[in-house]
């Protein structure tokens, strides 16, 4: 009785986290408003983080929240502020060409829908998908060290570069 | 929970974020269209971690998330160039090297 309820609940908070996901995602490649743009981002990525916590992800779903909506939103309203565009309607944000990405999104929405219900169309995650933070944490410093170490140096490559190609002559 | 739900949102968030990259001409909505696909990438990775029981899928969760974040610095910094260079991010006024 108490997990049939869970169950439903998980099923309703699933409905309403996609809708906010799908209708989100729609505005921000269709508005005319790029602050707006960056706004429904915001709710694009709060609710991939919410699906994450959904599938027991507590640990990549906080850090969805504290990266992307923290840092890489702020980062977009800097860019968006720094290329001065008019912050209000405008009209030249979609290409003259854009029934062409219609015409490449559809079939790979389609194509990817088929195959994934033909491949997983009965593969349930099970109830209890929850994964503590200290085992992520065990994982990601024993088995997988080596790319950690990497990744910060990557990052640290990004961030000298990002400076030299912004930084003024 | 089905795995499907999840992986058709993943397959519904990329396919609006290829759009976005094709139809989009302001340089910093192309970004936010990668975002979206990156996203999508992600939600399959954790959702294939929960499917089978193990941290890996996470893991690489949190390094794609490391990435996009370094991918959006240095995205942004080469479209603060080009306004600089070109006082415009209109991506199709880049066609220098049009043949």
């Amino acid at each position: 009785m108490v997990l049939g309820a869970t169950m439903v609940a998980q099923h309703v908070a699933f409905g309403v986290i996609a809708a906010i996901v799908i209708i989100g995602a729609l505005r921000v490649v269709t508005t005319n408003n790029v602050v707006h743009a960056a706004l429904w981002l915001v709710g694009v990525l709060a609710g991939v983080g919410a699906s994450f916590l959904l599938l027991g992800a507590e640990y990549v779903g906080v850090t969805q929240i504290l990266v992307y909506i923290g840092a890489i939103v702020v980062l977009f309203l800097f860019g968006i502020m720094l290329t001065r565009a008019p912050i209000g309607r405008e009209l030249r944000l979609t290409a003259r060409n854009w029934p062409m990405g219609v015409v490449v999104a559809l079939p790979i929405a389609a194509v990817l829908s088929y195959t994934l219900i033909d491949a997983f169309g009965a593969d349930h995650v099970g109830d209890d998908t929850r994964q503590l933070t200290a085992t992520v944490a065990d994982t990601m410093f024993e088995s997988y060290l080596i790319p950690f170490e990497v990744v910060s140096v990557l990052l640290l490559a990004a961030l000298i570069g990002a400076i030299v190609l912004a930084r003024k002559e | 929970m089905l795995l499907n739900e999840f992986l058709l949102l993943g397959a519904a968030l990329f396919s609006i974020g290829v759009y976005g990259v094709l139809a989009r001409r302001n340089g910093v909505m192309v970004l936010m269209s990668i975002e979206l696909i990156l996203n999508a990438v992600n939600i399959n990775l954790v959702a294939f971690g929960a499917l089978h029981h193990t941290v890996a899928g996470q893991v690489f969760a949190l390094f794609v998330i490391t990435i996009a974040a370094a991918e959006v610095g240095v995205g942004l910094a080469i479209v603060l160039m080009l306004y600089r260079n070109r006082a415009s991010i209109d991506l199709d006024q880049v066609d220098a090297m049009r043949g």
